[in-house]
């Protein structure tokens, strides 16, 4: 036990001392808001710099008026479609949209032609406003007076509530939960990358320079192993605390210079919920923040360490096993196979079932399978987990790792003093069922 | 000290030692023997708990070997490597806590040691802007620095200058007058010769000599004489194959083939002056390739 404890003091002083550690975890949280504000700075100045663009509208049913926005703007000045597409071919035109005679309970065979693809948010743009005018158009039908639709029609937005166990409402806002759920998720996955091949490495150095057969003859493989494994997680931790620290001051002081810029009301909503629930046409920042406010971050913090330990233990045992089989690095490539796949499964699966949605079957599984779950759980537990479901998941999660480390045990003690074989799975496999 | 008794071991695919006895008597330089392959390593391996045997027993002072015998053994493998990025120090602490050492124990001892060898003033550099001897020096420090009782040397001579080298060497002896037991596995038979006190070899798997350097020497004794005569009285037999030198010397050697020594040279009298008359004795070198050749072809 306490060779143990030497290897791990050695692994974490070893990488905590470097100059490369402490830039990194002091950049990587002021690098990833700038990324951001840089992509967002982009998009805004593409927008300004946007020339606005012009659509032809031919509408045969006459019943049709598009109204203008900020990037597009729809002009009738002729009547015949070919020539139209033609001014669209010539570039005097963005696009040309085509409305036939048709059947207003039945609207078929619009048509927009450009010579370009046109783009998602135009399409869903024209077939959004379309799709009013036809319903208004066959409310007008049926007797409903404009007028009266217009004092009808109004902006809804829903602010989810969730009870917990006392009575106590939390206000949620699913993009927040979205965003939080994707950042843990990937921030786990790299995690995970990182520090395992971490592990690899260091193993590979071991072996390679042969400090190995000394170690060996001074305490067990399997001791060396996970004293390896602990010392680098235990810098992983050290680097997320240290994030979790710099993130929150700087928050807080982001919140802090926010509200004191915002106007009373406001602040003043921020300060007393009850009263912003009153007023439900608070401004959208206020909200966000709120909502910020209402998210138990201790709860997420905790799970994501929770998961980030059990993840990296699983994988850390693998990473380390195939270090052992290997020579070089570059030996390491086909054994890697197995070790990414299952983490790239998780990867998709946050996006594709987990964030979409948090509580259907599929999402279930992949929080629950021990290879998949450290990423997936980060997705849906913002969106609030019961307890059952996170105790077996953690729990499957623990002998996940348990049963890695012993594997991968195995393979290691025989692994570091194989020299210039290539191993094959069928030789590892070997290993693994040989009691020496 | 060291008592083995019919260990085996086999891989997958050979057998690594078969039925090997070795006892390793206190305080004395035990050379281990063998060509490349023959089982040393894995001998070693064994007496260092690396790897398990699959039969027989290894006893260290009487008893069965034992986690705890870590701290009695000191091992300097043949392929050998220290971690570059960390200073002779940090490295040398490493080490000797890993044997068990206390904080305050291992840093005394280091001192000591850095002294001893004169690289004190090196200790806060890393191992890769140490030069080769510099980072052996390093690396027999941590084989030695726990004060084993066994001592296991894995062809502690290659990578030294021979100044580094006779320090080494003199390092060794010094810690068998203190009454270390050594055990060498070289293929330098010259320092076999020299350091050793017994030897045994290992080859294909099984131990094929045992015993001190002595013994096995006259085991070995081919029951040959050389000669030198001069002043001749008479011609010699043209099968004698006789070399002539320029001081006149009739150089030539001659098997017992049952006569007595006496006898022989009583023979070898008539013949003309007998300058010289000395057993042929083997090296430690002739009898290792003699027995590598010999046991090649069973």
């Amino acid at each position: 036990m306490n060779k143990i404890f030497l290897v791990i003091q050695r692994e974490y002083l070893a990488r905590v001392k470097k100059k490369s550690f402490l830039i990194a975890t002091l950049l990587t949280p002021l690098i990833f808001p700038a990324i951001m504000g840089i992509f967002v700075w982009i998009a805004v100045s593409e927008r300004e710099n946007q020339s606005l663009r012009i659509i032809e509208v031919i509408d045969e049913t006459g019943l049709f008026f598009m109204e203008s926005s900020e990037q597009y703007a729809f002009t009738s000045s002729i009547n015949d479609p070919e020539e139209a597409k033609k001014m669209v071919q010539e570039g005097e035109r963005y696009g040309f949209l085509y409305i036939p005679k048709m059947e207003i309970s039945n609207p078929k065979g619009i048509q927009f032609f450009g010579i370009e693809n046109p783009s998602m948010s135009l399409m869903s743009y024209l077939e959004s406003a379309l799709k009013r005018k036809i319903e208004d158009q066959r409310l007008y039908d049926k007797g409903i007076d404009p007028t009266v639709l217009k004092e009808i029609r109004t902006q809804v937005s829903i602010q989810s509530v969730t009870l917990g166990e006392s009575g106590e409402e939390k206000i949620n806002d699913a993009t927040v939960n979205y965003a939080i759920g994707f950042l843990a998720g990937i921030l786990i996955y790299i995690f995970i990358f990182v520090y395992g091949n971490q592990i690899m490495q260091g193993v590979i150095e071991e072996k390679s320079s042969r400090i190995v057969e000394i170690l060996v003859s001074s305490l067990k493989p399997f001791q060396l192993m996970l004293g390896k494994i602990v010392g680098i997680g235990a810098v992983g931790l050290t680097q997320f605390l240290i994030w979790v620290v710099l993130i929150g001051t700087l928050t807080t002081l982001v919140t802090g210079v926010l509200g004191m810029q915002m106007p009373q009301q406001q602040a003043m909503e921020l300060a007393n919920p009850e009263m912003a629930q009153a007023t439900p046409d608070s401004s959208e920042l206020a909200d966000i923040l709120m909502v910020i406010q209402g998210i138990d971050f201790v709860a997420i913090v905790v799970n994501f360490i929770i998961y980030f330990l059990g993840g990296y233990l699983l994988y850390g045992a693998l990473f380390a096993a195939v270090g052992s089989a290997v020579d070089a690095p570059s030996d390491a490539q086909q054994f890697m196979f197995p070790i990414t796949i299952p983490l790239i499964v998780a990867y998709m699966g946050l996006f594709v079932f987990v964030l979409q949605e948090p509580n259907s079957t599929t999402s279930f599984w992949l929080s629950m399978v021990p290879l998949t779950s450290p990423i997936a759980m980060m997705g849906r537990i913002s969106y609030g987990v019961p307890f059952w479901e996170l105790a077996l998941s953690i729990g499957l999660l623990v002998l996940g790792f348990l049963f890695t480390t012993w594997l991968a045990g195995k393979i290691y003690r025989i692994g570091i003093l194989m020299h210039g074989t290539k191993p094959t799975y069928k030789i590892l496999w070997k290993w693994i069922r040989s009691s020496q | 000290m060291l008592k083995i008794t019919r260990l085996n071991k086999a891989y997958s695919n050979h057998r690594a030692l078969t039925d090997v006895d070795l006892v390793v008597p206190q305080g004395m330089i035990f050379g281990l023997l063998g060509p490349n392959g023959a089982g040393k390593t894995t001998l070693i391996r064994i007496i260092n708990q690396i790897i398990e045997q699959d039969s027989g027993t290894v006893e260290i002072d009487g008893k069965s070997l034992s986690p705890d015998d870590i701290r009695k053994i000191g091992y300097l493998p043949e392929e050998r490597g220290l971690y570059k990025k960390m200073t002779v120090w940090d490295q040398l602490i490493y080490f000797s806590r890993l044997k068990g050492l206390d904080q305050s124990e291992a840093k005394g001892k280091v001192k000591i040691w850095l002294e001893k060898l004169e690289i004190g003033g090196w200790k806060e550099k890393k191992i890769e802007d140490l030069s080769k001897g510099m980072a052996q020096k390093v690396q027999f420090i941590s084989t030695v620095i726990h004060e084993p009782k066994l001592l296991i040397l894995d062809e502690p001579f290659s990578g030294f200058d021979p100044v580094n080298a006779e320090i080494i060497k003199n390092e060794i002896l010094e810690l068998k007058a203190k009454g270390t037991t050594v055990i060498l596995s070289t293929h330098r038979m010259e320092s076999v010769e020299l350091l050793c006190d017994h030897v045994a070899m290992i080859h294909k798997s099984r131990k094929i000599l045992d015993g001190t350097i002595r013994e096995v020497k006259n085991s070995f004794r081919p029951q040959e004489f050389s000669i030198s005569l001069i002043n001749l009285l008479q011609d010699l037999p043209q099968d004698w194959k006789v070399r002539h030198d320029e001081d006149r010397a009739f150089n030539f050697s001659l098997p017992l083939n049952g006569r007595s020594p006496n006898q022989l040279l009583k023979e070898l009298m008539e013949y003309g002056e007998v300058m010289e008359f000395k057993e042929k004795v083997p090296s430690m070198e002739e009898i290792f390739i003699h027995q590598v050749k010999a046991t090649q072809y069973e």
